[in-house]
């Protein structure tokens, strides 16, 4: 068992707050991931969990027990850090025996256990080696290793793939994922990678200026964003955003005349928004379409078009200045500066107030 | 002597890659290039030969001042008489007490000091100045400060404080002369040690201490199990360039104790010293000087073999 509750966690150094309350609830074998951009508290977060940061007032909680103030090798939770902070003049085994050597577990089951953690990460022939006798992904390997032997109750991980180059990241993302279901472990993972948030997460923590912006899984924060920030943070590439004015309300639908003069009307719950208000239409790439320029209200140019094989990305500057991200297919053919429409599904479309909250759908909201 | 003889060293070895690698090219060049650093090389060579050959020519005669003239050759003589001179036993193992026991206090102060001051506290800049300010002061004036203002058994800070406490004071020259040398280098010789070490401590992993207190690592473990592995190259260092310097000590115990009482504060350099320039003997200070420059050379080939691995080994 593993269920780790946080209670209006705040931390600051000095004046400066870094977490302004979190509260969250973990609970067994979740796959958690914190996500953010630069200096949304994310690290702090994991830090303080993992007692290394002395919180400024709040409760962390594992299985009702009260961990705020106890000391971090008394948490039963281990890190795997972004350095992978390996111990350098140990061997491998000496690096995963270590924590067990401290709390002076008899020699055998030491023994078990490193040669247990090194058949599941495949370390066996590495044992003898020092850290720096190691590529970058064996030391990866080799700080999960140290994490595993303690048998945690609760696995941090803190940036761990960021240090390793494109091809070894996906080959270790997926090896940590095959890891969560073989050990059947409660992990909590830092990164400001979304593809890694998206592909390992069951659970997704959006922070943004220390605090939680929204909690869900991953498909739940793609396809209904709770605001603008997390909208925009997750996907790739980014949600475009066109600015515009309610024109006309309906019961279940709002018109919204954008900045180039083109009207769309969007199926959403209109009980706070009032004829004039300020809103902006969130419009994914996938849920665009390039049409002939007769064919739709809303026309601009084709702007720089990468084209990645398996899709064409366009950026497309619309007639009143906003840009504008399209998903095409691979073969789509197109030229800078070529006049285009351009047509919106509107039913993917989400719309966000002028606090930019987003506005729910009817039919979620009937659903 | 000493400098001479451990110049040799660097100048024999540079040559020898120097030819290997000239054999690729062509003639010219390779003659151009050995034109061109020849008067250096000729410039070392000579400030090491003409010295060196003097030496050794001195230490083969009957050399004294006090009879000039009287400049047979003796062979072997000087050599023999020096090694069974009583000095020579007193001033190897004086010597080695000397720099033995001031590696010992400068290594282990050392790294205890420069653990306390990479904390951080109020005042920190100031501290560490302090620390390392005895390393600017000259030999001689260090000697003089320990031996007029700390250690006089009259009007010593030290005599001072035993008086306090209504203890008799200690003559420390001539109840403990060697402990007091020991005391005065390594007073100079602390601040090298924590320069260094203190540097070091600037350069350890924090994720790593952090990982080990997860791990369960308390203030021991971390020290015995990360810190120290971590600053064994820069002691390494510190041994190896201490000692160098330590072997010859020589202001110290000459504006202190004058090697005395009696033998006990003479070490080889302080030795040879009086030989040359007290009984006027240059001869046997010649053929003293040669043998501690084996010495010296002895080791330094331990040192290096040492320490010298876990140096160039890659970390």
């Amino acid at each position: 068992m593993a269920n780790l509750t946080i209670k209006n966690l705040k931390k600051s150094f000095g004046d400066i707050e870094i977490l302004k309350g979190i509260d969250l609830e973990i609970k067994d074998n979740e796959f958690v991931v914190f996500v953010g951009p630069s200096g949304c508290g994310k690290s702090t977060l994991l830090r303080s969990i993992a007692g290394l940061e002395d919180v400024t007032s709040g409760h962390i909680m594992l299985d009702h027990k009260e961990i705020t103030d106890l000391a971090p090798a008394k948490r039963d939770l281990a890190m795997v850090f972004q350095s992978y902070a390996l111990y350098p003049h140990m061997s491998v085994r000496k690096n995963m025996s270590f924590a067990l050597e401290l709390a002076k577990e008899n020699k055998e089951v030491i023994s078990t256990k490193v040669s247990e953690a090194a058949r599941i990460l495949e370390l066996e022939p590495l044992l003898e080696r020092k850290p720096k006798e190691l590529s970058g992904g064996q030391r990866q390997r080799v700080a999960i290793g140290r994490a595993i032997v303690r048998q945690p109750k609760v696995f941090l991980f803190d940036e761990p793939l960021s240090n390793l180059d494109a091809a070894l990241r996906v080959q270790m993302r997926l090896e940590l994922a095959r890891l969560h279901h073989d050990l059947n472990a409660t992990m909590i993972y830092v990164t400001h990678d979304q593809v890694e948030a998206m592909t390992l997460a069951d659970k997704v923590v959006v922070l943004n200026q220390g605090r939680i912006e929204q909690v869900g899984t991953p498909l739940e924060l793609y396809r209904n964003p709770a605001n603008r920030f997390v909208a925009g943070f997750l996907g790739m590439p980014k949600m475009s955003f066109l600015p515009g004015n309610v024109t006309a309300i309906d019961a279940s639908s709002v018109t919204v005349e954008l900045t180039s003069g083109a009207s769309v009307t969007l199926p959403a719950a209109s009980e706070h928004l009032r004829k004039g208000s300020a809103v902006t239409v969130g419009v994914r790439p996938e849920n665009i379409d390039v049409v002939e320029p007769s064919e739709s209200s809303l026309t601009g140019y084709m702007d720089i078009a990468e084209s990645l094989g398996s899709d064409t990305y366009c950026y497309v500057k619309t007639d009143g200045q906003e840009t504008l991200t399209v998903r095409m297919p691979g073969n789509f053919a197109c030229n800078y500066g070529d006049r285009i429409g351009l047509r919106l599904h509107v039913d993917e479309c989400h719309l966000f107030d002028e606090q930019g909250n987003a506005v729910q759908k009817p039919s979620r909201m009937a659903a | 002597m000493k400098t001479t003889a451990l110049n040799a060293g660097p100048v024999s070895s540079a040559a020898e890659p120097e030819k290997d690698s000239r054999k690729g090219e062509s003639k010219k060049t390779s003659r151009i290039n050995r034109f061109m650093v020849s008067p250096s090389v000729l410039v070392l060579a000579l400030w090491m030969v003409i010295p060196l050959s003097m030496t050794i020519y001195f230490s083969l005669i009957r050399y004294n001042l006090l009879y000039p003239g009287d400049n047979e050759f003796v062979g072997l003589e000087n050599f023999q008489f020096f090694v069974t001179d009583f000095g020579f036993m007193a001033g190897m193992s004086n010597t080695l007490l000397l720099v033995g026991a001031v590696l010992l206090i400068t290594v282990v102060l050392g790294v205890l000091i420069s653990l306390l001051i990479n904390q951080a506290f109020w005042g920190q800049g100031i501290v560490r100045i302090l620390l390392i300010s005895p390393f600017f002061i000259m030999p001689t004036v260090n000697a003089l400060i320990w031996k007029n203002l700390l250690l006089h058994p009259v009007s010593g800070v030290f005599a001072a404080i035993w008086k306090f406490f209504g203890a008799t004071p200690i003559d420390w020259f001539s109840e403990f002369p060697l402990f007091s040398i020991i005391m005065i280098v390594s007073w100079q010789w602390l601040p090298f040690a924590i320069l260094l070490l203190m540097t070091a401590l600037q350069s350890l992993d924090q994720e790593q201490q952090e990982a080990a207190r997860l791990d369960g690592a308390g203030p021991w473990a971390l020290f015995f199990h990360l810190t120290l592995p971590h600053l064994a190259r820069p002691i390494a260092v510190v041994v190896m360039i201490e000692t160098i310097f330590l072997l010859s000590i020589f202001a110290e115990i000459f504006t202190t104790t004058g090697g005395g009482p009696g033998y006990e504060t003479t070490n080889l350099a302080y030795l040879i010293y009086s030989q040359a320039l007290l009984q006027f003997d240059v001869g046997l200070a010649s053929a003293g000087g040669l043998i501690a420059v084996v010495l010296a050379n002895i080791a330094a080939f331990f040192l290096v073999r040492l320490i010298g691995k876990s140096l160039t080994e890659k970390q």
